[in-house]
């Protein structure tokens, strides 16, 4: 672990997690609570979003977990630290996750990581801007490869994304608006470009 | 049971057994990292493939399970080519550091490097490195050698019983440790540095000290707890440099508790290595001839009854027959080896040895422990309870303090005599789950005896002991657990009769009385004096346990051969022969010169000592010990170690102990509260 992160002292449950916890729990038979131990890291994760305005898990959230799932805090660890989908460390209000795999770069991911850097002020992947309020990280495979390229923004997908698009959701959310997430052109789900294909007549209509 | 044929040999292996138990069983060594038949299969290090027939590519052979008339090669080209790729694979990010490494010489990964390394590295990129972890003062990490076999996470997790350590990160990031920094709270973090089949965890102690092929190795018996771990002891010169466990599947398997492998720098330290006597009021140096000539004088003119004899929890059957003899020749019969005050019953061998045996444990299906916490007291014991404990359908109940941490699960029933009072009245409801076992145990800690009403705690366990069930004529299920190596042999031979008052002279063998009579001439022999060496009048330098061939009598009355490692230090000599060359100044001779003498002399003196001393038994005479079970006390059970680094003479004397009091010190405190 990195030594520069500053620990919160303590973690609780607020009532809202509590309330997410007893449903993910009980989703588990009896004596297998320590299967709800990814759940329970977002609920966490999302707690200290709403606390501090940044989304990660501190090491007495992961303990909170381990305590209420009645695992040894190592097992927690382990799960936490091996997905990248939990932060570590503290992230900016907005965390971009830009998706370098091929079909997105392809597509075009190295003009969206461009318009990050320049409209978000971030430096480069792992960074946050000096306002505090993006976070850049960069994403193996976030399975749209369909609608690529994609930048995701907290728990939200981009779709379709370019230089220009890129730019202007950047200052949208700068500006406090949060633009209805998915294909930024307009693309129904994953439809092709310029709408349906094959299958364009309905039989016996 | 299915046929598998194992390089055209066909053996036969039990349903459910893996390849390469299949073979093992054909002669057929494979190479494994992270494979190890005491802890769970892994199957990460790849490195024990093998080729099936039919089958589309090597399997790990750890991990694949053996079916009927399987075909398998272990040394075709196939499974050559794939070994040697999986040791490029694992050299990639190894750092080759073998010259300044402690594990070269007796590495896994080294030894298999040259069976299946190319001699010359592919790889020109730059090697991850990985920050080293801190794991407490015993256990060293250089963990950019790792190869993640996580054989160390397993065993903490499974056998130690403390997961505190694990896989953190992932790929090419992953690394093993604590997470967060903390020492690993457990009695036997020893045993890490000889399951890491590489470098990454060595001993802290032994670092840099020497190399395997340097050391002269002996076969011994530890003596720190009463386990009777079997160890072999690594000496170079005259000094002992370092102790490892052997297998012994029934005392010990091959763990090892972490005071007996690292208490013995304690050996080479305040040792008493000459004589000394007490001139107006000094303790002087003095030769052996002055010092028996002293002991002679003043034990010249006294009568039996004025002269006793204590042997203390480290001593050796042979002294200890000895001192019987010479005490005998003097007609004295206040022979005492209870130091401790612990009211043992000494009338019937079985009131006060594990009679269970410490394999038995692994047939128990309930337990009851009184006034002991055996992690502590024998932290490999007490892996063998968790092994059974884990295995499930093992209720444990637990009367003695409250909180104490044993690593598995324990009912905790009270924490005073008023609990087992209830049970041996049989009120107590956990007394109905103990008449429910087929096989139910119980452990009496010796710590359980030291308080007055002692012998009433004796008489409680075994009334328990015969209304639950756990005397039948194949089991037996009371068990004394002592703390120390040498505190059941003198107890076979005899050292049970009690100091008479108005002691002139008392001899101490190695003991600490608790009270010492005030004008009594004290002669005091041993390897490390405390209290009663400063109390004494002459003082005889002994031999510690690697010092000496002689016989070591553990908790189950195990009878077990200690050998000697290196020569006792300075002027300090065998026990039993400083008895004897005592006894012939005194004109007392002994009638015996040699080992064997003394040897057939405790044969003699009781015929267990012809034997192996523990064969499983069962219990046909219900009679208890003296003492009435209703009169315990409500006095709560307190714990004889109070601190497990510092419990004995050696590990007081031992600056790795102390090490580890300090950074252990204060939770385990908390945790014995």
């Amino acid at each position: 672990m990195s030594e520069e992160v500053v620990q919160p002292a303590s973690f609780a449950f607020d009532p809202e997690s509590e309330a997410a916890i007893a449903q993910i729990v009980a989703r588990y038979p009896a004596g297998r609570q320590a299967s709800g131990v990814i759940p329970l890291l977002y609920v966490v994760q999302r707690q200290m979003k709403r606390e501090t305005g940044s989304a990660w898990v501190p090491l007495k959230g992961m303990d909170a977990v381990a305590e209420r799932l009645k695992m040894a805090p190592i097992r927690v660890y382990e799960v936490a630290t091996f997905y990248f989908m939990f932060n570590m460390k503290p992230v900016g209000k907005f965390h971009m996750q830009v998706c370098g795999t091929t079909p997105c770069w392809l597509r075009g991911s190295d003009d969206v990581l461009k318009a990050c850097k320049e409209a978000a002020g971030v430096t480069g992947y792992g960074q946050t801007s000096e306002d505090g309020l993006f976070t850049l990280t960069e994403a193996e495979c976030l399975g749209g490869c369909v609608n690529a390229p994609i930048l995701c923004v907290d728990d939200d997908y981009y779709e379709d994304m370019d230089y220009d698009s890129t730019m202007r959701l950047i200052e949208a959310l700068r500006r406090g608006d949060r633009p209805v997430p998915g294909s930024v052109i307009g693309r129904q789900t994953s439809a092709p470009m310029g709408g349906p294909q094959v299958l364009t007549d309905v039989p016996g209509e | 049971m299915a046929k598998v044929t194992v390089d055209g040999i066909e053996v036969e292996v039990p349903n459910g057994a893996s390849v390469l138990q299949a073979c093992e069983a054909a002669g057929k060594e494979i190479p494994r990292f992270c494979y190890h038949e005491r802890l769970s299969v892994a199957g990460n290090c790849r490195m024990c493939l093998v080729e099936v027939e039919k089958a589309p590519k090597p399997v790990a052979s750890c991990a694949f399970p053996v079916n009927e008339g399987m075909k398998v090669f272990t040394d075709s080209e196939v499974v050559r080519r794939a070994r040697r790729g999986v040791m490029e694979f694992l050299l990639i990010n190894h750092p080759l550091d073998c010259p300044i490494c402690d594990q070269g010489g007796e590495c896994d990964l080294q030894d298999q490097a040259m069976g299946y390394g190319l001699d010359q590295s592919r790889y020109l990129e730059e090697k991850r490195a990985v920050k080293d972890k801190y794991m407490g003062p015993l256990v060293k990490t250089v963990m950019t050698r790792c190869i993640q076999c996580t054989r160390c996470v397993r065993f903490a997790t499974e056998v130690a019983g403390v997961p505190e350590l694990g896989a953190t990160n992932r790929g090419e990031n992953m690394e093993i440790g604590t997470y967060v920094e903390k020492a690993l709270t457990t009695e036997l973090s020893g045993n890490l540095i000889d399951i890491c089949p590489v470098g990454a965890l060595t001993s802290r102690p032994y670092a840099f000290v020497s190399r395997p092929w340097e050391l002269r190795k002996t076969d011994s018996i530890d003596v720190l707890d009463a386990t009777g771990t079997n160890i072999r002891i690594d000496a170079r010169g005259g000094e002992v440099l370092r102790f490892l466990p052997r297998t012994n599947e029934a005392v010990n398997e091959e763990w090892m508790a972490d005071r007996g492998r690292f208490a013995f720098d304690g050996l080479k330290r305040r040792r008493l290595d000459r004589p000394w006597i007490r001139r107006d009021g000094k303790l002087v140096p003095a030769s052996w001839r002055e010092a028996f000539e002293t002991i002679a004088g003043k034990l010249g003119g006294l009568s039996g009854a004025e002269i006793g004899a204590v042997v203390g929890p480290l001593a050796d059957a042979e002294s200890t027959i000895a001192l019987r003899d010479l005490m005998a020749a003097f007609g004295s019969t206040n022979l005492e080896c209870r130091t401790d005050g612990a009211e043992i019953d000494p009338t019937r061998r079985d009131f006060y040895t594990f009679n269970t045996g410490i394999a038995g444990i692994d047939q128990a299906d309930a337990l009851l422990i009184i006034g002991s916490n055996p992690r502590t007291e024998a932290p490999v014991l007490n892996a063998r309870i968790r092994k059974r404990a884990v295995a499930g359908g093992f209720p444990v109940g637990l009367i003695g303090p409250q909180g104490v941490d044993l690593t598995y699960a324990v009912q905790w029933l009270g924490a005073a005599g008023d609990t087992l009072r209830a049970l041996a009245t049989g009120t107590h409801p956990f007394a109905a789950t103990l008449k429910a076992a087929k096989r139910p145990m119980l452990i009496l800690g010796r710590g359980a005896l030291v308080r007055p009403d002692g012998a009433a705690v004796l008489a409680a366990a075994w009334r328990i002991a015969v209304d639950c069930n756990m005397l039948q004529p194949d089991w037996h299920g009371f068990n004394v657990l002592h703390q120390f190596g040498g505190q059941v042999a003198p107890l076979d031979l005899g050292f049970t009769g009690g100091l008479s008052a108005g002691l002139k002279a008392l001899w101490l063998l190695g003991a600490e009385p608790k009270q010492l009579p005030l004008d009594a001439f004290v002669i005091f022999q041993g390897h490390h004096g405390e209290a009663a060496a400063q109390r004494a009048d002459v003082i005889l330098p002994g031999a510690a346990y690697t010092e000496k061939d002689a016989l070591w009598t553990n908790t189950e009355g195990r009878i077990q051969e200690g050998r000697l490692a290196v020569y006792p230090p300075g002027e300090a000599r065998e026990d039993w022969k400083i008895i004897r060359a005592a006894s012939e100044m005194m004109g007392k001779r002994l009638p015996y010169d040699s080992l064997e003498a003394v040897r057939a002399r405790l044969v003699e003196a009781n015929p267990i000592f012809g034997s192996a001393g523990f064969a499983a038994h069962g219990c046909s005479d219900l009679s208890g010990p003296m003492g009435d079970p209703a009169a315990v006390e409500d006095a709560p059970f307190v714990l004889p170690i109070a601190n497990y680094w510092l419990a004995d003479p050696i590990s007081r004397a031992s600056e790795t102990m102390a090490e580890c009091a300090t950074v252990y010190g204060g939770q385990r405190a908390l945790a014995a509260e």
